[in-house]
């Protein structure tokens, strides 16, 4: 098979995943655990695979049942989707072995499982549709698993952080319909390669401003910049620890920042106002999201306040909009889809070790689970920007380009909020890690095998992450999606002639 | 004109409620709106005076004939939408189970 045919199982696999487990998660316990596992390395598998032959061919473009260019949809994989692709199974298939530990005291597994896989193939089917309206359908299958994936618990919180998610998710899910109905109307297509190329024929019109404005406030709740940022500290401490980690690390990064990067930078032409408006974004988020993670008592909305405020590095990168801005924040985003989920998982851990997820009462953590302990501090020394870690990187070169891009006040705020980060962590989790343990393991095995091997496998990820700045490895593979997200227009009319 | 405009009254009938409505029950009831609105104007882009349905039979022109793309658009965000109001109303069910109240501003427990 060629890989043109292959792109369409990055969503079919998972899905049919999702309904495989329901007749067989009933009838074999074991069924829940190892189905949605087997599909991740088929899928992870299939999209380094995918991610190769893009670094050969630059582009691979599927189209269904054979519709031409005009009509039909397409299925479209190039640099900066084949990295997504890439990063975001890998922690999807790190997420899923460690729920088979995590899950042992929840009922009805395979319903976690099957929405699990859902949730999966929604963010594989964004990151691979080449037009909008797909995009907009896969956005919301993976959106509206996760608002059942929080609730999953059903404690009085979770249901609370998943209402007050999903209304938030809502407004957000019908911004980008209206968005697109708009952009259908002006320009008569659906396809991302199309509206390029009809909107860099004329010139903007008032009609394509609303639809910028209606998708960057949409894209902004998804990716929880900081004014539309309310829902993401209820529903990241609420959820089961997986499904944290999932949010943080895929969820918000595909439906959020992905998104962003694909309409703004490859289909719109980036607009002095939209990298103004994200650099405010980014710098609001930065700065209040770390200054109100210092009041934080509980373990997981500390983590989710730091998810917040390393989301502002991300778009503030994207914002600046220099070729070096955006590697650094393509850096940035893909360290942190490693060590946010490993701090999210680690915190699932200690949930179970302790009984509590107040930061006042855990203490010692290193001592009573060795692997714990290991994963939160090398979590939190990548996210204060210690510096063989990739967290330093990839915040130094954002930094230096901000100074580059003649902008030094930004620089002075990058840094400042590096230094609250390094405060505000040093002050909650050393004693959390280091400090005498007050309250004893409550139970012996609270840390499964599984557990232990997903957190091993994202410390080690994380703690390696630098090796993607090495020149002609990791480093060529950023950069072709760098020069995706910044050539927007020479890529459409590279998938418009393959659609032809 | 007048349609689109009545069609925008609506999509800000629904925000209101979606934004200043304790009511959970109304909350969602707004966001039914709101999707409702979205697809009436997504109707409306697709629709073009004394237009006939857009099947080519023999000896037709291609003319008058609506747009066909929207209207599938819309059955697709029918569905997502009732898959949100289901979700939405399953867990105002629960809420009320275990809380004893509707109002938005009481159900807050996740303080800080």
């Amino acid at each position: 098979m060629t890989p043109q045919a292959l792109v369409p199982y990055m969503i079919f696999v998972p899905l049919a995943a999702a309904f495989l487990i329901p007749p067989f998660g009933k009838k074999f316990k074991r069924a829940g655990d190892a189905i949605p596992c087997a599909a991740s390395v088929c899928v992870t598998t299939l999209g380094l695979y995918l991610a190769s032959s893009v670094a050969l061919s630059k582009v691979l473009v599927h189209k269904p049942y054979g519709w031409q260019a005009p009509f039909g949809t397409a299925f479209v994989v190039d640099g900066l989707s084949g990295i997504f692709l890439v990063a975001m199974n890998i922690v999807a298939l790190v997420v899923a072995v460690y729920s088979i530990g995590y899950l042992n005291t929840y009922t009805d597994r395979w319903k976690f499982s099957s929405l699990f896989m859902l949730m999966l193939a929604g963010i594989n089917g964004v990151l691979i549709s080449g037009d909008i309206f797909t995009l907009y359908v896969f956005l919301e299958i993976a959106a509206i698993s996760g608002y059942f994936l929080v609730a999953f618990g059903i404690a009085p919180d979770g249901l609370e952080a998943a209402f007050k998610y999903a209304v938030m998710g809502a407004l957000a899910s019908v911004f980008v319909l209206l968005g697109i109905a708009l952009i259908y109307a002006h320009t008569s297509t659906l396809s991302i390669a199309g509206i390029a190329s009809v909107i860099s024929v004329g010139q903007q019109t008032d009609v394509l401003k609303f639809a910028t404005v209606l998708l960057l406030v949409a894209f902004s709740i998804k990716a929880a910049l900081v004014p539309f940022h309310a829902w993401l500290p209820y529903a990241y401490s609420s959820a089961p620890a997986p499904i944290s980690a999932m949010l943080a690390g895929v969820s918000t990064k595909v439906l959020g920042i992905y998104t962003i990067m694909r309409i703004f930078f490859v289909m719109f032409e980036m607009t002095p106002q939209v990298s103004m408006v994200l650099i405010a974004l980014g710098v609001a988020s930065m700065v209040v999201a770390s200054i109100l993670a210092f009041v934080q008592v509980d373990i997981k909305r500390l983590f989710a306040y730091s998810s917040i405020s390393q989301i502002g590095y991300v778009a503030l990168g994207l914002g600046v909009g220099t070729p070096l801005a955006v590697f650094g924040a393509l850096f940035h985003l893909l360290n942190h889809s490693a060590f946010k989920p490993l701090l999210f998982l680690a915190s699932g851990a200690i949930t179970r070790l302790t009984g509590t997820r107040n930061l006042g009462k855990i203490r010692g953590v290193m001592k009573d689970s060795p692997v714990t302990g290991t994963a939160t501090l090398v979590g939190s020394l990548s996210i204060c920007g210690i510096p063989p870690l990739g967290g330093f990187w990839s915040k130094l070169i954002i930094i230096l380009a901000c100074i580059q891009a003649g902008r030094p006040v930004l620089a002075l705020v990058a840094v400042v909020v590096s230094v609250l980060t390094l405060a505000y962590y040093f002050r909650s989790i050393t004693q959390v890690i280091f400090g005498k343990s007050v309250i004893r393991g409550q139970r012996e095995g609270a840390v499964t095998v599984s557990m232990a091997i997903a957190m091993v496998t994202l410390v080690i990820i994380s703690a390696s992450m630098a090796i993607l700045l090495l020149p002609n490895t990791g480093n060529a593979v950023l950069k072709e999606a760098v020069s995706v997200i910044l050539n927007g227009k020479s890529y459409s009319a590279m998938v418009a002639g393959v659609l032809k | 004109m007048t349609a689109y405009i009545l069609c925008f009254v609506l999509f800000s009938i629904g925000l209101f409620s979606v934004v200043r409505k304790r009511n959970i029950i109304k909350i969602i009831i707004g966001i039914g709106i709101m999707e409702y609105a979205v697809n009436l104007f997504l109707i409306l882009i697709g629709y073009c005076k004394e237009g006939r349905v857009p099947i080519l039979t023999e000896g037709q022109s291609i003319k008058n004939m609506v747009d066909p793309i929207p209207q599938a658009m819309v059955l697709v965000s029918i569905v997502l939408g009732l898959t949100l109001t289901l979700f939405l109303v399953a867990v105002a069910i629960r809420i009320y189970e275990k809380y004893g109240t509707f109002d938005i501003t009481k159900i807050n427990r996740l303080k800080g």
